[in-house]
């Protein structure tokens, strides 16, 4: 396997060792199988794309085929420990609901999205175009994106619904922190990692 | 057994040749769920590939209502209709036969040479007939248990079936769980939906209601229920295609060539000529004891019922590794009815993946070599030959 992402590999150092986990938009199943030989978690990656799923399957990743935007009702209530999303919040239908579902079955959840904040979108839209950029690559036609947000926008949700931040992370495009991000985060952040808890109450 | 190479249209992968079909003798006594026993029972068989030597590279075919034990191969060399699953199964297939021991069986009260409703019973000395004892799923597993012990396998490395062949698999996992390491459950159900029982009691009514069933003993009248044989297959095979596959495949199309209804009963459109010729194929060469018994097996197979209703207690104990995979043209047993097996896995902490195809038939589709479907079982697969180092 190719080295791994070094967001995904960030997630880990969130994980606790031999946790159970659900894992929304798996792709080929590289965070489950990074999760599983170091973190020795056990667990299912959800998937919608046949490609990936096959993929996962000859991999040995535990991976059920299935499409977000109809839900966890499959689930039961807190039935695992993390449930994980990377970089799908934005091409659901209702992320805000999907992030509360996330929340029910999950006692933490991990959540990442890219920055619409960041100064490159910013540019392109005082340009008066939509942004094209390393962390948003498509054209505003075939994007799968159809809910992006900045970190103010999330922050924002996490507040309305009493949504516990318990970490972030927030990266560059390479998946680095640094200066500029730690001094304006929502102009200078491309990829960012939540870590939330429901509400206490 | 002879293993010729031959090129195969459907993809990759070769035939596994002439095969050549026996019978087992099993001597064990078999008491089944019905509280009868057999003292003694025949099933017939046969294997693909080789066993190798730590004996842990066998896989379990279990065959669906009206399958036997002719899963893949030619019985001669100018044999044009191979096994029924033969699509998946030969060398360089999903289930491969250069690398897995493969065993399929005509399932006990089957009508291919296996001990059932048509074969003698040591008693009588006269055939079974409607007197052979309703068989249960879990009397399969524990007849092809034996099957098992006889050949030396104290594990298969999976065992796999679809429709009623894969709650075959289930009920492996439950009922044998040391003895399999991986369960492929295909276009299955956890269970048999009122809707599922209601379309075999109307295929049972249509056979027990035939002038010629004479209640099971046709065989002593020197006729067999054709009439009822016949309805049932036509009216099964109705469940086997989605609506949109029949409309693509028939549609409305006339028989006759003008184009003009010909205002009366006999075959008119395409679909009735197609219901007609499967159903009467298969009077040839099906018995309807038989298929009596296989429809009510699939009515009792319920393991959940056995653990308080509930599937996820009943999935427990078992500790395979499972694969399920559903058609999303599927019907029969759609796609959803797959997912309460996955949840109930999911619940009963248990390793499993589910693959969703993108069917164009239906229920049939397992049959068929659809590239989606046989790229998910030969990912699968090949792991599994792979760890048991086949």
């Amino acid at each position: 396997m190719s080295t791994l992402r070094p967001d995904l590999a960030l997630i880990g150092d969130w994980i606790a060792p031999g946790s159970r986990i659900l894992d929304l938009g798996c792709g080929d199943g590289a965070l489950l199988a990074h999760l599983a030989r170091t973190r020795q978690v056990r667990g299912y990656g959800l998937e919608i794309d046949p490609d990936n799923v096959a993929a996962c399957i000859a991999a040995g990743i535990n991976v059920i085929h299935a499409d977000l935007d109809d839900g966890l009702a499959d689930f039961a209530t807190g039935a695992f420990d993390y449930v994980v999303m990377t970089h799908a919040l934005q091409a659901l239908v209702r992320p805000d609901l999907v992030v509360a579902e996330m929340l029910r079955v999950g006692r933490e959840v991990v959540v990442t999205f890219p920055n619409f904040g960041h100064w490159r979108v910013r540019q392109a839209l005082l340009r008066g175009r939509m942004p094209l950029t390393p962390a948003l690559p498509a054209q505003w036609y075939d994007t799968e994106n159809i809910h992006l947000c900045t970190l103010a926008d999330f922050e924002a949700l996490c507040r309305e619904f009493g949504w516990q931040v318990l970490a972030r992370a927030l990266l560059d495009r390479r998946h680095r922190s640094g200066k500029l991000i730690a001094a304006a985060p929502n102009l200078f952040c491309e990829n960012a990692l939540y870590k939330l808890r429901r509400p206490a109450h | 057994m002879a293993a010729t190479s031959q090129a195969n249209i459907e993809g990759a992968g070769g035939s596994v040749g002439i095969v050549v079909p026996r019978a087992l003798e099993i001597t064990e006594p078999l008491t089944l769920d019905c509280g009868r026993t057999l003292p003694q029972h025949t099933l017939m068989l046969e294997t693909y590939g080789r066993l190798n030597v730590a004996r842990s590279n066998a896989i379990l075919i279990c065959h669906a209502l009206s399958g036997d034990h002719h899963a893949a191969g030619i019985y001669a060399a100018d044999d044009r209709k191979p096994g029924w699953w033969d699509s998946a199964i030969g060398p360089g297939k999903p289930i491969d036969t250069d690398r897995f021991f493969v065993v399929a069986l005509n399932n006990l009260g089957g009508c291919r040479g296996s001990t059932g409703p048509t074969t003698i019973n040591p008693e009588t000395g006269q055939a079974w007939g409607p007197d052979f004892p309703i068989v249960t799923v879990r009397d399969w597993v524990r007849s092809q248990a034996l099957v098992a012990d006889a050949l030396g396998i104290d594990c298969w490395a999976a065992v796999v079936g679809g429709s009623l062949g894969g709650m075959q698999v289930m009920q492996w996992a439950i009922d044998c769980p040391t003895r399999l390491r991986h369960a492929l459950v295909i276009a299955a159900a956890p269970r048999a939906s009122a809707q599922n029982i209601a379309f075999n009691e109307i295929a049972r009514q249509a056979i027990i209601s035939d002038p010629d069933f004479h209640e099971g003993r046709y065989a002593e009248h020197g006729t067999k229920p054709s009439r009822g044989l016949k309805l049932a297959r036509m009216l099964g095979h109705i469940t086997y295609l989605s609506d949109e596959a029949m409309r693509a495949r028939f549609g409305r199309l006339l028989r006759g060539g003008d184009g003009r209804f010909s205002f009366n009963y006999d075959v008119e459109f395409e679909v009735e000529s197609y219901l007609r010729y499967q159903g009467q194929s298969f009077v040839d060469r099906f018995d309807a004891n038989t298929y009596l018994l296989m429809t009510k097996a699939i009515d009792y197979f319920d393991p959940a019922r056995d653990h308080g209703d509930d599937l996820a207690a009943a999935f427990a104990q078992a500790r395979a590794k499972f694969l399920v995979v559903a058609f999303d043209a599927d019907w029969r047993f759609s796609p959803s009815r797959s997912r309460e097996i996955v949840n109930a896995l999911v619940v009963a902490d248990r390793d499993v993946s589910y693959a969703l195809i993108d069917s164009p038939l239906g229920h049939d589709d397992f049959l068929m070599p659809l590239p989606d479907y046989h790229k998910v079982l030969r990912g699968y697969l090949s792991r599994v030959a792979d760890e048991v180092s086949a």
